[in-house]
């Protein structure tokens, strides 16, 4: 194809690779996403061609989506909020001296949901785009919701300390500027409060610093110390992933569909790991290491953002944050997304959907060679590493808004998490509720709004009403599968 | 933070902090359904669903469930399950308090020169590595971070006197 022999003049080709080591670092970094990092960045492309910044900016992305996973492997830090799922079962991995294996699959999951997404969509990009405009408040909702139901029905523990947690979440959520009518919320006069409490400040916080407390208090060991160097881990990893297929194909659905949908990679990471657990026969010993665990969200995370891309070029309609940043951009080098792009500006997109192809190509090539590098960073001394990581989580805390609030606020969140995870309070539902908590207020309220207060709307039509029954369904699993037991197995054998 | 812990010299028990959790969340849940009720939780013309109505239900779900969890912890046994012990609450504050005290230097001297000093002091601390080697490091860090958001990013971070010395 012509795009392929645009990408592959060796210009554009040094820019993939420099864009892919700059996204990594952007995407190791907390605090700075791959929508900081595209904005910082933007400027710099001006006096390329169009095909190359788009080349290189896109490029970034991809590193920055492999990036998020490395830290939240090694040091359960997410990089990147769409990382936070992968830390559930990566980050015990690399506790288990497994840290080489939780990243290739990581790496190698990221890679096959991205391609997956590019294959949709370089072959339904019309079809696929039309089926978003369909979206409104009722099945944003419906999506939200659904998110929920298949990552929470069946925790283990208390029942009433999860939804203690998770309620608490929603609250923390829902403090400050409320969207709908402007009226301040829980700030009391607290101006830092304004903003209300910034999801990736209570992330570092909740995992990065509760880590270290954790460690500190089990004696300075950091557990994972001990991991040997295994320079075949690579592909030990992948004798073994090839079992998973079911958990790959189920997580590329969920990560395009969510994409394509502005539900976005982070929801879409969340989803796939509930599904996962609950479908996977090792569901119960999630959590623990599983390299499922690892490859679910992964999948889904690198699907979701990059068919998020999609809309943006069919229809202008940006599906994540970064892919707006990227919206920008194209309209300052005087390129309409939009149906008419694709015939117009034919080296451009097809240049753009080459880069992508060879992206996460080169991407995986890179990341993968340095996977016995990064599994070393934890051979070094717990007393070296900890004290970095506190200063790299108090960098990220703070420019998240440029303000100290956030970073004491991270200090206050490590607390938390210390005290909960003794207590056995889930942080996961917490982390989930405070994500979707704001979203799902909205789109519930517009949708309210829309239907004058009748709950109706969430059954209006096919789609909406599909969304919201599965969601049900998976909500209430748990007792459908005991009654189901009950019945098929009413005699002892 | 509402999260205080109980910070006794005695060690606690798991009962006793979770006695303490449910009773912080049941003031959580009070401050949120207070403020959900002055602005207001019903339905409104042209607004719909007004700004208290979802922090209002969420308010009650955390009083609900926290009081179940006072309950079960009141009612149960674990009198003699550990928290904390009292050595290991000297290890976490030994970490939680320099934090805190590094947070606080941030704001007057920048993050670069606190992140050195604290990276030094922590290594000679738990490490028993001497503060040349530790300085050694510390400053490395500062160095690298500097170079990346400073010059590479742009992204400004808290700075003082002494960058201010250098002219940035």
């Amino acid at each position: 194809m012509n795009g392929f022999y645009v990408v592959f003049s060796p210009f554009n080709f040094m820019l993939m690779v420099v864009g892919i080591l700059l996204g990594v670092i952007i995407g190791v970094l907390p605090g700075l996403g791959g929508a900081n990092g595209v904005a910082i960045l933007l400027p710099l492309t001006f006096s390329m061609s169009p095909t190359s910044a788009i080349i290189m900016l896109s490029c970034i992305y991809w590193g920055a989506l492999f990036g998020g996973a490395i830290t939240s492997i090694l040091f359960n830090i997410p990089g990147e909020p769409w990382s936070v799922a992968t830390t559930f079962d990566g980050h015990p991995m690399a506790q288990k001296g497994k840290a080489d294996e939780a990243l290739t699959g990581a790496f190698t999951s990221s890679f096959v949901g991205a391609i997956v997404a590019v294959i949709m969509i370089t072959f339904l990009a019309p079809l696929v785009a039309k089926f978003a405009l369909k979206f409104g408040p009722a099945e944003f909702f419906a999506v939200q919701f659904l998110t929920f139901a298949s990552f929470i029905g069946m925790g283990k523990g208390s029942a009433f300390k999860t939804l203690a947690s998770m309620s608490l979440g929603f609250a923390l959520a829902s403090v400050g500027l409320d969207t709908v009518t402007g009226q301040l919320r829980m700030t009391f006069g607290i101006t830092e409060l304004l903003t209300g409490f910034k999801f990736l400040t209570a992330v570092i916080g909740l995992f990065g610093i509760g880590e270290i407390l954790a460690s500190m208090e089990s004696g300075l060991a950091f557990s994972g110390a001990h991991a040997k160097l295994r320079l075949n881990a690579v592909l030990e990893t992948w004798k073994k992933m090839p079992a998973y297929y079911v958990t790959f194909i189920r997580s590329c659905i969920v990560g395009c569909w969510m994409g394509v949908t502005p539900g976005g990679a982070t929801p879409a990471s969340f989803m796939s790991y509930g599904l996962a657990k609950r479908f996977s026969k090792n569901g119960d010993r999630f959590g623990k290491g599983e390299l499922e665990g690892v490859i679910a969200p992964e999948t889904a995370a690198h699907a979701a953002g990059t068919s998020a891309l999609l809309p943006m070029l069919t229809l202008g309609i940006p599906g994540s944050p970064t892919a707006a940043v990227l919206l920008g951009g194209l309209l300052i080098w005087g390129l309409q997304p939009g149906p008419l792009l694709f015939i117009e500006q034919p080296d451009f997109v097809w240049g753009l959907i080459a880069s992508m192809y060879l992206g996460n190509l080169v991407g995986l090539v890179i990341v993968l060679t340095c996977v016995p590098l990064f599994a070393a960073i934890l051979r070094v001394p717990f007393s070296i590493i900890a004290p970095i990581i506190m200063v790299i989580c108090a960098v990220g805390a703070y420019t998240i808004n440029n303000a100290m609030f956030d970073v004491w606020m991270m200090v206050g969140f490590g607390v938390i998490a210390y005290a909960f995870n003794k207590l056995s309070y889930p942080l996961p539902p917490f982390v989930l509720a405070l994500v979707l908590g704001d979203m799902a207020e909205s789109s519930f309220r517009q949708a309210m709004l829309l239907s004058q207060g009748s709950v109706t709307i969430f059954w209006s039509n096919g789609l909406v009403g599909f969304i919201m029954t599965l969601g049900l369904v998976l909500l209430l699993w748990p007792m459908i599968s005991w009654v189901l037991d009950k019945v098929r197995a009413p005699k002892p054998a | 933070m509402h999260d205080k812990e109980d910070g006794g010299p005695s060690l606690v028990s798991t009962r006793t902090m979770d006695i303490v959790v449910a009773l912080l969340l049941l003031v959580v849940s009070a401050i949120v359904i207070t403020d959900s009720t002055r602005l207001g939780f019903r339905w409104r013309e042209i607004e719909g669903p007004a700004s208290g109505y979802f922090p209002f239900y969420i308010g009650l779900m955390i009083a609900i469930s926290s009081v179940v969890n006072l309950v079960r912890a009141i009612r149960s046994g674990e009198r003699n399950k550990t928290f904390v012990t009292k050595q290991a609450f000297r290890q976490v504050l030994a970490v939680l308090i320099p934090l805190c005290f590094y947070v606080l230097v941030v704001g007057w001297i920048g993050i670069y020169v606190a992140s050195a000093i604290y990276i030094a002091l922590f290594m000679w601390y738990f490490g028993r590595y001497p503060l040349l080697k530790g300085a050694a490091i510390g400053i490395a860090v500062s160095a690298v971070l500097f170079a990346m958001f400073e010059i590479w990013f742009l992204v400004p971070l808290p700075k003082g006197p002494i960058e201010d010395f250098f002219g940035f």
